[in-house]
């Protein structure tokens, strides 16, 4: 298995992800599309480390899953509170504070 | 064998992130988000990564999924996903290709230029992963593992603020 054939996994999913934040309206389903493409250049990282047999990337795996673990909480809980205010997760619904 | 394997588990993880995004119930995309994510941790063991595949399937298939989960049967949205203009469709899936594109064009030149490091596959054999994994992570990494975890304490206390009933 070359780099590239990594690469290019990776460059698939992190386009599918891109895609689903695109085309789906659910809040939640869009925020699952954002932890797809973090998952996409977590792939990335771990090919390079082992190609350059360097661990710098793996390291930095694991602060992106924090960043992703923080960003989870923090989104699904602006969401809960969004809900309280209007039942919905459609974001185009979601259009109140635009004038 | 390593190429079948290989092209298994990146089958597995594309299907199923492709379901993921087609899916109406939210739940649905949820379960399949799971099984990409499998697959994406299966695809770190053949990088030479298991410590980073454990903590891919603690973390994101124990954590996060469960917590959307929570959230999706906590609110029980109504709403539907998609939009039914074919128009959105159209456009995302045009400006997703293009990007797909540029990246695959930029890979036909993409090569391992760089100083290559000491964590050769024999010594990740001979110390073990985790502990090499260790060594890199406190000696050269220590002082943004500490703000990482300051992150975290943030996180946590905004998510509290945000989802408490006042």
């Amino acid at each position: 298995m070359t780099l590239q054939h990594y690469l290019a996994l990776s460059a698939i999913i992190f386009t599918i992800g891109m895609t689903g934040v695109l085309v789906r309206r659910n809040l939640i389903v869009m925020f699952m599309s954002v932890e797809l493409m973090l998952n996409a250049v977590n792939i990335n990282l771990a090919a390079f480390s082992k190609f350059l047999n360097a661990l710098s990337g793996q390291v930095f795996i694991v602060f992106i899953m924090a960043v992703a673990a923080a960003e989870a909480a923090v989104g699904l809980a602006l969401i809960i509170t969004l809900f309280k205010n209007k039942p919905t997760v459609n974001a185009d619904e979601l259009n109140t504070m635009k004038g | 064998m390593e190429q079948l394997g290989f092209y298994i588990l990146a089958f597995v993880a594309i299907i199923s992130s492709l379901f993921m995004i087609t899916r109406e119930n939210p739940v649905h995309s949820a379960l399949w988000m799971l099984l990409t994510f499998f697959a994406v941790a299966g695809i770190f063991v053949q990088l030479n990564a298991e410590f980073i595949a454990a903590v891919q399937v603690l973390v994101y298939a124990g954590a996060i999924l469960v917590l959307y989960l929570f959230v999706v049967m906590l609110l029980n949205p109504k709403s539907k996903g998609f939009i039914r203009i074919p128009f959105r469709y159209a456009l995302g899936i045009v400006a997703a290709f293009v990007v797909f594109t540029q990246i695959l064009i930029t890979l036909q030149s993409a090569n391992v230029i760089g100083k290559s490091g000491p964590y050769t596959a024999e010594v990740l054999e001979k110390y073990g992963n985790v502990k090499v994994f260790g060594y890199e992570l406190f000696n050269n990494y220590l002082v943004p593992f500490e703000v990482v975890s300051v992150m975290l304490l943030v996180a946590m206390i905004g998510a509290i603020v945000l989802a408490k009933k006042d």
